[in-house]
Parts: C-alpha cells; sequence; structure tokens
C-alpha cells in the first residue's frame, strides 16, 4: 500500500487536498491541505459601512450565503444593541429554510450520495436513475425560489439588512411556493427512508458535538452554544472556549477548544443536541427510522440532512402560510460605537461573527469563525481514525473512502480559507 | 467561435475554479431545469464541484469562475488558456478581480496581518485581477454572482453556432421596464443602477434599496455625471467611494469613477 493523495478533492465547494503518510502499513501523519486562495476579508471589512456588511460577507460563500448575511446582521445588531421583530425574525427563518433545502439537497443528492452508489457524479447517476436525480433536483430548486421569492437571487440575496429587510417580499409569490414545497417534504420523508437503506462505512467515534440549541425551536439563529460533555454558553461566551490558530499548511485556520481537544459541528451535532426541537413530521421522521441518537459515524451526516430537510421543509410551509407582513420592514438605524457577537447554524456547522463599530457605523474591527474552519481538525482524526481499515484496502478504494468521509462533512473550503487532492504515501 | 456540431457533436467544457465564492459555479448547477439536458448536449469534462471524472483536455469550452490572486494560479491559468480553445470568464471575480480586488487599493500583506496568525505561511499576490488581465478571454460574463440565464443563452449560442445574445442596456433601463419607481428620484437613496451592466433585472432598486454595482460597469457609462448625482447624496462621510470600490471596484471604468470622487473630495477640501 502506497501513501494515498488525492491532489484535488471533486464534489466539495472550494479546495483542497489530502495526503496521508504510510509507514509499515500504518499510518503515521494525515495532511488536509488548503489550497483556496485567502481572500482577506476580515481585513477588508474594516472600515466598510455596517449596512455593507452582509452583502460583502455573503460573498465567502455561495452555497451558504444566508448564513453569513444573518450571523452578520445578529451581530452587527447586538453592537448597536437593537433587536428586530418577531415577523422580522420569522422572515429571516423562513429565508434559512429555503438555504437548508436548496444546500442540504444538492448535498445530499449531487455532492455525497454518488459516493454511496458507486458512480463520479450525479449526472452519472442520471443516466442509471434518472427519476431519482430529477427528484432531487426538484426538491432543491424550491428552496432556491424561497430565496428567490425573498432576497431576489439565491446566490447572494439582496433583500437582507442590518434592522430587517430592506423591503417586505410580495406575499404572491413566496405563496407560490406551497405546492412545490408540499410534494417536496413528502420527497423528503422518502428521502430519509432512503437515506437508512445506503451502505455507509462503519467508523463510529467519539465526538463532542457544538451547536446552538434553543428550547423553542429547532436552533439555527436564536439560542445559546451547546456541547454534548455538557458545556452551555451564551454567543458572548463563545470565544472563551473555541479559539482558531494558524497552521502552516493551511490556508484556512483550525479552531480547538481551550485546553485542546476538537469538536464537530454541522448536522450530526444539530440532530443529536436538538432532536427534541424538530417539527413534528420531521420527529416521526426520525422516530420512524428507529435510529439510536447519538448518531456518531460521520458518513451518517447524510441522514441528519435528511431528516433536518423534512424539518425545513415542514417549517418552510408554516411560515409562508403564516406570512402576512404589516409595520415596517426594517428599524431605522441610530448608529452608535459598540461591539456584538452574531451566530447562527450553517447547513455545514455553526458560524460566528464578531465586529466592532465605531460612532459612525464603520467597522473596526472583524473575527468570522466559519464552520469549516471548526471541522478541520475533526476531518483529520477522523482519517487518522479511519487509516487502519485504508491501509488493508486498494489504493482506488482507500482513496474513495478517504474522499467520501472529507465529503460527508460537506467542507465549505472557500468559507474556511482562510481544499482536496488524497496522497497515500510510503513514506521512507 | 462556431462549434460544427457535424464535427464535435458533443462539445467538451471544462469549468474551473479560481480565488471566489463557487456562487457562479452553484448557478451552473441551479440550472436545475436544463442541468440534465445541457448535460446530454456538451460533454462535461472537467467539472470539480460535480463530478470526481476529469477528462483530459483540450476542451472546446473553458468556463473560469474566479480571479487571479496566488502566483499558483497565475501559472494555472496560462495552462487552461492553452487547453481550452473558447475561453469564459464567469462572473465578476473572473471579469473583474471581484471582492477579494478590495485589497488592491491597499497594501495586501497588511490585511494578511490582520487575518492570520502567521502571514509568513500564506502564498497570494499583492493583486487580484481578472482573467483576461492575465490571458486572452472570448467572452465575459459578469454578474456577482451570475445570472443563470445569461450562462443559458451564452452555452446555447455557442452550441448553435450563433452571436451571443446579451442584454445591451445597464440597470436604469430594467427598472424602468419592469415599472420600478426610481429610488434616487422618489428617495434620495444613491444607486449605481445609470452606470451597472444589466442583466439582474434590477434587483436592489425593486426591493427599495440602490445598486451597489455587481454587474459591473456598463459600456455606456457617463461617470462625470454619476459623480455628481451620488455626491450630494451621501448617506455617512464616503459613501460613494465604497459603493464604487465594491463588488466590481476594480474594473477600469470603476477605477477611473473613483478617481472623479477623491478628486471631488479634494477639490471640496481646498474651498
Amino acid at each position: 500500500m502506497k501513501n494515498i493523495e488525492i491532489p484535488a478533492l471533486a464534489r466539495v465547494e472550494g479546495e483542497g487536498g489530502l495526503f496521508i503518510g504510510i509507514k509499515d502499513g500504518k499510518a503515521v501523519e494525515i495532511r488536509l491541505d488548503i489550497y483556496e486562495p485567502p481572500r482577506f476579508f476580515e481585513g477588508f471589512l474594516v472600515d466598510r459601512f455596517l449596512q455593507e456588511v452582509p452583502d460583502i460577507t455573503a460573498r465567502i460563500c455561495g452555497i451558504c450565503p444566508v448564513a453569513y448575511q444573518m450571523s452578520s446582521v445578529a451581530a452587527l445588531e447586538a453592537a448597536l444593541g437593537i433587536e428586530v421583530s418577531a415577523e422580522t425574525y420569522a422572515l429571516r427563518r423562513l429565508m434559512y429554510c429555503g438555504e437548508f433545502i436548496e444546500s442540504h439537497s444538492l448535498h445530499i443528492y449531487l455532492l455525497q450520495a454518488p459516493d454511496l452508489l458507486g458512480v463520479p457524479s450525479a449526472l452519472d447517476l442520471a443516466a442509471i436513475a434518472p427519476e431519482v436525480v430529477k427528484n432531487a433536483l426538484r426538491m432543491k430548486k424550491v428552496g432556491n425560489e424561497v430565496l428567490r421569492a425573498i432576497g431576489g437571487r439565491s446566490v447572494h440575496p439582496v433583500n437582507a439588512c442590518v434592522g430587517g429587510f430592506y423591503r417586505w417580499p410580495d406575499a404572491g409569490p413566496l405563496k407560490a411556493t406551497l405546492p412545490e414545497l408540499e410534494w417536496a417534504l413528502e420527497a423528503a420523508k422518502k428521502t430519509v427512508k432512503w437515506s437508512l437503506t445506503l451502505p455507509y462505512p462503519e467508523l463510529e467515534l467519539d465526538y463532542e458535538f457544538v451547536a446552538i440549541h434553543n428550547n423553542d425551536e429547532y436552533g439555527v439563529m436564536k439560542g445559546d452554544v451547546w456541547s454534548s460533555k455538557g458545556s452551555k454558553l451564551s454567543v458572548t461566551d463563545y470565544e472563551t472556549r473555541y479559539m482558531e490558530e494558524h497552521v502552516q499548511r493551511s490556508n484556512a485556520l483550525h479552531s480547538h477548544m481551550k485546553g485542546g481537544g476538537h469538536y464537530l459541528v454541522g448536522p450530526l451535532a444539530r440532530l443529536n443536541l436538538n432532536h427534541e426541537q424538530l417539527m413534528p413530521e420531521a420527529l416521526k421522521a426520525l422516530k420512524d427510522s428507529k435510529i439510536e441518537l447519538p448518531l456518531k459515524n460521520p458518513y451518517k451526516s447524510l441522514i441528519a440532512r435528511a431528516i433536518e430537510l423534512v424539518n425545513f421543509y415542514e417549517e418552510a410551509i408554516q411560515l409562508v402560510k403564516a406570512y402576512d407582513p404589516s409595520g415596517p420592514a426594517h428599524i431605522d438605524l441610530k448608529l452608535k460605537a459598540g461591539e456584538g457577537c452574531g451566530m447562527s447554524e450553517a447547513p455545514r456547522g455553526l458560524l460566528y461573527h464578531r465586529y466592532k463599530i465605531d460612532e459612525k457605523g464603520r467597522v473596526k474591527f472583524a473575527k468570522i469563525t466559519p464552520p469549516t474552519a471548526q471541522n478541520l481538525p475533526r476531518i483529520e482524526d477522523d482519517l487518522l481514525a479511519l487509516a487502519p481499515q485504508l491501509v488493508k484496502m486498494e489504493q482506488e478504494q482507500a482513496t474513495l473512502t478517504a474522499e467520501h468521509l472529507v465529503r460527508s462533512y460537506d467542507p465549505c473550503i472557500s468559507c474556511a480559507t482562510h481544499f482536496l487532492k488524497l496522497k497515500v504515501e510510503e513514506m521512507e | 467561435m462556431t462549434l460544427t456540431p457535424k464535427t464535435n457533436p458533443k462539445p467538451k467544457v471544462a469549468v474551473y475554479k479560481f480565488s471566489s465564492c463557487d456562487g457562479c459555479q452553484l448557478s451552473i448547477l441551479n440550472l436545475e431545469d436544463e442541468l440534465l439536458d445541457l448535460a446530454s448536449a456538451v460533454d462535461i469534462a472537467y467539472f470539480l464541484e460535480a463530478t470526481r471524472t476529469v477528462k483530459s483536455g483540450p476542451y472546446d469550452i473553458g468556463i473560469v469562475e474566479g480571479s487571479i490572486t496566488t502566483p499558483h494560479e497565475l501559472e494555472r491559468i496560462k495552462e487552461v488558456r492553452a487547453e481550452c480553445k473558447f475561453l469564459i470568464a464567469l462572473g465578476t471575480c473572473a471579469t473583474a478581480g471581484g471582492i477579494q480586488a478590495l485589497r488592491n487599493f491597499t497594501k495586501a500583506s497588511e490585511l494578511a496581518d490582520k487575518v492570520y496568525a502567521h502571514p509568513e505561511y500564506l502564498q497570494y499576490l499583492d493583486t487580484s485581477t481578472s482573467i483576461s488581465d492575465n490571458v486572452p478571454v472570448d467572452l465575459v460574463i459578469w454578474g456577482c454572482p451570475v445570472n443563470k440565464a445569461t450562462v443559458l443563452e451564452a452555452l446555447s449560442a455557442l452550441l448553435m453556432g450563433r452571436r451571443v445574445n446579451f442584454p445591451p442596456s445597464p440597470v436604469c433601463l430594467e427598472c424602468k421596464r419592469r415599472g420600478t419607481v426610481c429610488v434616487v428620484v422618489s428617495q434620495g437613496i444613491p444607486c449605481m443602477g445609470p452606470v451597472v451592466h444589466g442583466g439582474c433585472g434590477a434587483l436592489c432598486p425593486s426591493n427599495g434599496r440602490g445598486c451597489y454595482g455587481c454587474f459591473g460597469p456598463s459600456s455606456t457609462a457617463n461617470f462625470n455625471s454619476l459623480v455628481n448625482i451620488l455626491l450630494p447624496l451621501e448617506r455617512f462621510p464616503g459613501e460613494s467611494l465604497l459603493l464604487i470600490r465594491n463588488f466590481s471596484g476594480y474594473a477600469p471604468a470603476f477605477r477611473k469613477a473613483a478617481e472623479l470622487v477623491l478628486k471631488a473630495a479634494t477639490e471640496k477640501e481646498s474651498k
């Protein structure tokens, strides 16, 4: 068995490579190389006006721009000491449902399923199972349509601002998404059943799961940072426990906990910590699946995503039906100097922002901790745990299994650059 | 370029990523109704975000997302140009350097110092530049992100061997066509609409805000006039400059417009 090297990882968002060094049949070195170029967002946000921030940070990631917009508006609203109306919050939540739908259906069917079904891509899957792919695209499309109805477009929507929305979106196009959302909810329930039949590689790991928890709803935007080891922190205390470090091989920062140790954010963490807050049909899908929680196999985050899909279609339907805005769409901002932190659950995990602003509303400091930066050290730990299995496999299968593991994290490498070629090499 | 269907029934297409957010590539995957037809009309030979199958070049059509920001990218884009017959620069990063070109107005090393504990680990260029700043490009598609309908139009035109039909008019006219009341005239909101390439469908003004220029400069822009309108409307000091130096800020026309704003500020100070 030679070293495993994947020079460019496919079906992930962004760019990176993976190297596993083998000596005497044992993995001795794991290195996830991020070659996604640094773009310096936290640097050039300085001296921008606060209302520009959600538009600029959206450009960190084309797949989860809403997450960036929501974490930044939350942080900046905290800095100004304002709280948006319940109606604004509900519309933000609906927008987030749209992003979860679009991102999760893309990941489940177009990015991860090909690994489980032994095809190179969803396009190849379409040649053998066209209905599966057509349904997947239909499920994904309605998420994008919700985003379009609220924000004009699904990638980098334009309507969200600090204080609320520039305008209330017209109810017509939003309500028009209902029939497709209802179809997709049924399709998502079938997706959960199908997800239980897939041949996941065996790998059970002892993770510390970290996610936003809220007793009143499935944690996405509001709540505390909960860990499966019992830590419960408010957003303002996030940095007292979770920190980033710059490692040499990577343009991405790596997170760890104060005093050492790595943790996991994303769908497995959310489902394990927050399953009691799922919407009724999602909770039923979870119970019917007879999965034992906590789910500890990283490959099975696909199942968690599928259950979340049910949840977010369900919630989207409820929110679209209830949509009947009144009053101003946003708060008129009174500028003052301040500091604020904000967080939200991007589809791939917790996303934390902190800003300092001056009395004129100019950003003086920005800190952004994306989900993939938090998961990167955990991915390396997983690969090390997987290595004894990998070294027994043929090169091609080892490469695929390692790649699949990384892909199951739905890593967003553009976000974290601040990703993948697999190289397994026999070391001297 | 004409791709003659008789000699080459399925043109080979490659999609590349440079420094970017992936949003423009995602716009291709967001063609939910057309994606499978598109995949049967062309041979998707290289598209890492969608497939791990890599067929070797040369390719008939290369689609490049992102800007050039590292020494490695500088080399790679030359290889990409050499292996593609027809090269498309996709999106505002590829056409003007994108939001990361904000480094071009300051010192990239200072930004690196602010963001990274060990900037010495990083490899980057002092500037973020467009694809056409580095190699010849056959077609540019503006947008941050691109409008997926525009991508479909470009590929359809290439496949049929006809001219590409892109919207010729600025965002301002898209407002008029859709009947959106002008945000400048009615609310005094600064808007880049008169000088910005159309194609988004006037999304920002129709949402009650000014255009922030993510589709780049239109070919018929009158920047003197724009600057005269923007300056008195500023809601906070420096708004005009921030508006121009944004997602398309490094496009040559916007660089000139920024100079006009800076000149006006200097004149005001000396008075």
